[in-house]
């Protein structure tokens, strides 16, 4: 099975889940006034589960033949391109945000743009270095001071 | 209408907003010239920047001019590199790129800078014939007609915006209309589909969705495949045209920047089609030994995209100012981020707030005047961005990205969010899932489920379908233009057996 059946597969089950909701669940504790109305907060919803099982159970079953194109990018063949870079980036986002409250805006933000380009294969530390810190600096002044949102600048232990 | 320029001309040459429409054009050129990135990313990626600023017609003003900027500058990597930045540009690729291997690269930049001009000025004069008129009409709308209108647009946009799989843009955009319900509606005061969870109380953010939805995968697709950048880098030089090449592109210039205003109105048909469409009606009413021209350096076949999708760029605002129903994705984030700023695009616009509306046609005028001036000269200059290290690029914008999630919540989870998102929507991309029907669903999901709610109340049920024909006519027409496409794909497969495609 192509990945976009398997895909419409697991669409199919959030719309059965988002319908039974819907249908079934939602209307339970309804006050008794809200009966009376012509719409519920759960009309609107069942109308989509409804379409969403219709238009997922056309993909999962075939109905519509596809044209093979040519994509871009070809899931076959994923392990012929970079995609450990590709990964990598993904866990250094995930570090980076949860970080960027506890060690500080300025740290996070120079070490995630250094590791990024590291991770892409550039080794000119002395160009990485100024870029990264000037880059956190001056995003950090624009958001604090110009946008007036307030960003904790360096980790928790050392500063406010 | 004379009242109304002149508010518009008054806000438009504020010193605050011609910097806007300057950085807008500076910006939208910079990047959409990076090819791999579209103009959706990098107005998700200004839009934190733009709510920001407080000002709707400035906000509005920036990211109008970074998305005809972008267009704009798609056409300069298209040309040069053959690696088109932008969908709407690729067209212009056909025949600027041979152009420029024979040399005459200055040539096609000026032919796409003039017709990228025109047809953002025809586009901008149509537009302020055609907005006004539009919404008048609008005004006896009632909210069951409004509904049935985002109804047409989603499935229009469902029907046109795939890569003709029109059931993967259909389940994309209920998807995006399933996530719109999620949270706590201003209608029920009832949290609806949060699974218990606090930060889902408020929904999910659209500006999280619009980053994890077109610049992630964008910048993802970039690592994995990295778009070669051999370009030709000889010198570019002879920017001048001849007067009797002028007279040559001057009717298609004109016919094209029509046509792309048109088709760029319909929702669903945005600058890629338009400019697609330009090609093939050009190469269709050329002469003979034209034709034979197209695909190897036509100065008609590059002057018919370029005109097409700049006019089309514009053409999208009409639906988008007069209606308040987007008909592509960038126009969806653009809506995202007027809603952010507390005004409601629609029929009422023009007459309750007519500074926004006039100050952004004017700013048109303003920025197709300043891409004009900023690419003649400067393209050789601007050529040499394209060099920019991808190894410094692709950090930079998983950052923005980040940051314009982070400071539109202020919350570390809503990253968490955008991470994993990216991931879905990465997935989505791979399997030729369209990805811009979700975001313009989610953004229209709630508006429609109120005027869907409305039209209930006002009508005590779902009689409002047969008792107003206006509505009726208008859920009759969505329900042809879903059919329709797999209809006709289905008889085409029938004649193709034996038939040539004629293009």
């Amino acid at each position: 099975m192509a990945l976009d059946r398997w895909i419409a597969l697991i669409l199919l089950g959030v719309c059965l889940a988002y319908g039974y909701a819907a249908w079934f669940t939602m209307d339970a504790n309804l006050a008794p006034f809200m009966r009376r109305n012509p719409i519920w907060p759960s009309t609107f919803p069942k109308v989509l589960s409804i379409l969403g099982i219709i238009s997922t159970t056309i993909v999962l079953l075939g109905f519509e033949k596809s044209e093979a194109s040519e994509p871009d990018v070809d899931y076959r063949r994923l392990g012929e391109y970079h995609l450990g870079q590709a990964l990598m980036l993904l866990v250094l986002m995930v570090i980076y945000a949860i970080c960027l409250r506890p060690l500080g805006f300025l740290f996070s933000t120079s070490a995630f743009i250094i590791l990024g380009a590291y991770t892409l294969g550039e080794r000119k530390w002395h160009i990485m270095l100024p870029i990264a810190l000037i880059a956190a600096l001056g995003v950090w002044y624009l958001v604090q001071q110009v946008l007036g949102i307030y960003m904790r600048p360096l980790p928790g232990f050392i500063g406010v | 209408m004379l009242e109304g320029l002149l508010i518009g001309l008054q806000t438009a040459f504020s010193i605050q907003n011609l910097l806007m429409v300057i950085a807008g054009c500076l910006i939208g050129t910079f990047i959409g010239m990076l090819p791999g990135l579209g103009p959706m990313s990098i107005i998700a990626i200004m839009i934190p920047v733009a709510i920001s600023m407080g000002d709707p017609s400035a906000a509005l003003i920036l990211l109008a001019g970074v998305y005809y900027g972008a267009i704009f500058g798609g056409s300069t990597s298209s040309i040069l590199l053959n690696a088109p930045g932008v969908a709407g540009t690729v067209a212009s690729s056909f025949d600027g790129y041979p152009m420029a291997q024979q040399g005459k690269a200055g040539k096609a930049l000026t032919i796409a800078a003039i017709a990228s001009f025109a047809g953002g000025t025809i586009g901008a004069i149509l537009l302020m014939i055609f907005a006004p008129a539009l919404s008048s009409v609008a005004l006896i709308f009632h909210s069951a007609e409004y509904f049935a209108l985002m109804v047409v647009g989603l499935s229009a946009i469902a029907a046109f915006a795939g890569t003709g799989q029109v059931a993967k843009a259909m389940i994309m955009t209920i998807l995006g209309l399933i996530m719109a319900t999620v949270g706590e509606g201003a209608l029920f005061n009832m949290p609806r589909f949060t699974m218990g969870i606090m930060d889902l109380q408020s929904g999910f953010g659209f500006i999280t969705l619009a980053m994890a939805m077109f610049a992630l995968p964008e910048a993802l697709f970039l690592v994995l495949k990295p778009k070669n950048l051999e370009g030709d880098e000889g010198q570019i030089k002879d920017l001048r045209i001849t007067r009797s090449e002028a007279k040559a592109i001057a009717p298609v210039i004109g016919r094209q920047s029509l046509q792309g205003f048109f088709i760029g109105v319909l929702p669903g048909a945005g600058a890629t089609i338009a400019s697609f469409l330009g090609y093939a009606v050009e190469r269709n009413i050329a002469t003979k030994e034209e034709q034979e021209q197209f695909g190897k350096g036509s100065i008609k076949g590059l002057a018919a995209p370029e005109s097409a999708n700049n006019a089309a760029c514009t053409g999208s605002f009409v639906p988008l100012l007069t209606l308040g129903i987007p008909g592509s994705g960038t126009t969806a984030i653009l809506l995202g981020a007027l809603i952010a700023l507390n005004v409601t695009p629609g029929p009422r616009l023009m007459i309750d707030e007519p500074q926004i509306f006039w100050a952004v046609i004017m700013s048109m005028f303003i920025g197709n005047l300043v891409l004009l001036i900023l690419n003649l000269p400067l393209i050789p200059y601007i050529a040499k961005i394209l060099a920019v290290p991808r190894n410094y690029l692709i950090p930079f914008i998983l950052f923005f990205t980040l940051m314009g999630a982070y400071i539109g919540q202020n919350n570390a989870t809503e990253l968490l969010l955008l991470v994993g998102f990216g991931i879905c929507a990465t997935a989505l991309k791979f399997a030729d899932y369209p990805l811009a029907p979700l975001l313009i669903g989610f953004i229209l999901g709630g508006m429609m489920e109120d005027n869907f709610s409305r039209a209930m109340q006002l009508y005590d049920g779902i009689g409002f379908i047969w008792e107003r024909p206006m509505t009726l006519g208008l859920l009759v027409i969505a329900a042809i233009l879903v059919v329709l496409p797999s209809f006709r794909a289905r008889r085409a497969k029938h004649r193709a057996a034996g038939v040539a495609d004629g293009d």
